[in-house]
């Protein structure tokens, strides 16, 4: 079977996905989910012309309710499991995202 | 061990007043100290939560005595999976990035159970985000099986699972995105049952993949899971996936009359890596539910022999979205010392030190199957080829009322065994995941040991919304056979 993830493929899809690897982890992971991309090549070779995709079973889409106001949480426990709180500001901190 | 009471034997002795909620809480608390630090079922332990409530019981009861008459789960103690928030009871899925998260709110189910009055004593250990088969991915370590303690209880609410077969509760919760229900269960030789999608809400449960999520319970009857699924079932507001249907009042289904019911057997698909003792015990059953009238019917499922790759391409696409929000901001873990940094190596260390192997993994699978360039080729393709697997049930539930299949092709395996190789860990769920994809409800019964003392599951799948079919047709061969009894020494 032919390779079709390469240790750039699974960085680069790290990288999208906010997850930062070491090199060792690159490669088992390279390894390992290039084995189960193999597996599942069976699938790519189902006939699937017209078929709808099921993204869900839902018997129906959606519904509609009352537009009421319902409670909600206070400020401080929606701050409480925060790592970095400004409970005097109500504000939940990040690192600077400009320089 | 002497066979636990059932709930409904200890709901009967608390309403009756026979017993005390107290005393049956203090009994369950009491074993869950003895047996858990062999087991390692319970990540938390919510000793006064189950104590006040089962006090609350009794003064209810000591003020009117007809006043717990309409609770149908007074004073029973229950476990309750680690991915269900509870208000002021710290909630983990067993991952470092929520070790210390404390839900501001309950899960409706937990409303649900304690308004029906239930004692929740602990919170339990399971695979890391519900991903696992063998709980060896969760961040707090792994539980043991109650019948082997070298072995997996299964996964991923394995904790739940344990709970139950060692006698701690006579109940428990779990959550069944792939078969993170029925194959604990089978495992540790109870009863587990994953309801249709949409029975149950999932308002408070920590998502892993949206449109394969369920939760359901764990028990030693199908009777019991039957008592607990009508607690739990029904439409709810704050969960736009629940069906609005009338209370499946499940328990009147239990007649055990199964006189012309029709069995469906796809035996081609046991083909599939079925170790020969989970066979044996397999086509024993079917000749227990023959004998018991009903009728065996050979079904073709051509296209569920797919099953997994086409779980593991959608349920990964969907956790990598569904983990997006662990992010070091809002709640949870933040990577020491990333508060100066910026916010690019603030999220990226965070969610590198937060979440294990398994969990890093499925997400990146799963970012890569919906990235340009490969989604038409693996996600796309895979939720067609979801609709063809639930056309063969469509048409496999025109000709008979419930599809059987062994739960697991195998028995517990050892802890260690299978962690370096997780597409061989992935085929454990191989009769498992096709209900989760077709959304269909699915229980597992107990229907044997093998020679080395294992449990052996018996897996019945039923049209959707027919809980009823599948827990009547359990009973019933409960009702034929010894092998629930059955405890661990």
């Amino acid at each position: 079977m032919a390779k079709v993830l390469t240790p750039a493929d699974v960085a680069r899809v790290a990288a999208l996905a906010h997850l930062e690897l070491t090199e060792e982890e690159t490669a088992v992971f390279t390894r390992q989910l290039d084995a189960i991309l193999a597996y599942a090549d069976d699938v790519r070779q189902i006939d699937t012309t017209g078929v709808p995709p099921t993204s869900h079973v839902l018997p129906r889409q959606s519904r509609e309710r009352a537009d009421e106001v319902q409670p909600s949480l206070p400020p401080g426990e929606a701050l409480a499991n925060a790592p970095d709180p400004a409970p005097s500001a109500g504000l939940f901190k990040v690192p600077r995202v400009l320089g | 061990m002497s066979a636990p009471d059932t709930a409904a034997t200890l709901r009967d002795a608390v309403v009756s007043g026979a017993r005390s909620a107290e005393e049956v809480c203090r009994e369950a608390l009491d074993r869950l100290e003895r047996l858990d630090p062999a087991l390692h079922a319970f990540n938390t332990v919510t000793a006064e939560r189950a104590l006040a409530g089962a006090r609350d019981l009794d003064r209810r009861r000591a003020a009117s005595p007809r006043a717990l008459d309409s609770l149908p789960l007074a004073g029973v103690p229950v476990a309750v999976k680690d991915n269900l928030c509870t208000r002021g009871v710290r909630t983990t899925a067993s991952s470092r990035i929520l070790e210390h998260y404390v839900p501001p709110y309950d899960a409706t189910i937990v409303t649900r159970l304690e308004g029906a009055g239930a004692l929740i004593v602990g919170k339990t250990n399971c695979d890391e985000f519900a991903m696992g088969s063998s709980n060896e991915n969760s961040a707090f370590g792994p539980v043991h099986n109650p019948w082997d303690r070298t072995r997996t209880p299964g996964g991923s609410s394995g904790g739940s699972a344990a709970a139950v077969a060692a006698g701690i509760t006579p109940v428990a919760i779990g959550s069944d995105t792939g078969g993170s229900i029925r194959q604990p269960a089978a495992l540790c030789g109870i009863t587990g049952l994953k309801p249709s999608y949409g029975r149950v809400s999932r308002y408070g449960l920590i998502a892993f993949a949206s449109s394969l999520d369920q939760i359901g319970p764990f028990a030693r009857t199908a009777a019991d899971a039957a008592r607990l699924l009508d607690v739990m079932a029904g439409e709810d507001p704050r969960d736009a996936t629940t069906a609005a249907l009338p209370a499946p009042a499940l328990q009147g289904a239990l007649t055990g009359d199964v006189r012309g019911m029709r069995i469906g057997v796809p035996r081609r698909l046991l083909d599939q890596g079925l170790d020969p003792e989970v066979r044996e015990a397999f086509l024993a059953a079917l000749d227990v539910l023959r004998g018991r009238g009903t009728t065996l019917v050979d079904v073709e499922l051509p296209r569920a022999r797919y099953a997994i790759p086409v779980y593991y391409l959608v349920a990964t696409a969907e956790a990598s979205s569904n983990l997006a929000r662990y992010d070091g901001v809002r709640y949870g873990f933040r990577a020491p010392g990333t508060s100066d940094t910026d916010l690019r190596t603030m999220y990226c260390r965070t969610r590198d030190l937060g979440f294990g192997p398994e969990v890093k993994r499925r997400i990146i699978l799963g970012t890569y199957v919906l990235s340009a360039g490969y989604y038409d080729a693996y996600y796309l393709k895979a939720q067609q080829v979801r609709t063809l697997i639930r056309q063969d049930y469509d048409d496999a539930f025109t000709r008979t009322d419930v599809v059987a299949l062994p739960t697991s092709p195998v028995p517990a395996f050892r802890l260690g065994e299978r962690v370096d190789d997780p597409l061989q860990m992935y085929l454990n769920d191989v009769f498992t995941v096709s209900a989760n994809l077709t959304g269909l409800p699915a229980i597992s019964v107990p229907c044997g040991f093998t020679r080395g003392r294992l449990p052996i599951g018996l897996q019945l799948t039923g049209p959707g919304f027919d809980e009823a079919a599948i827990l009547r047709v359990a009973d019933a061969y409960e009702r034929e056979t010894g092998w629930w009894k059955e405890v661990p020494e």
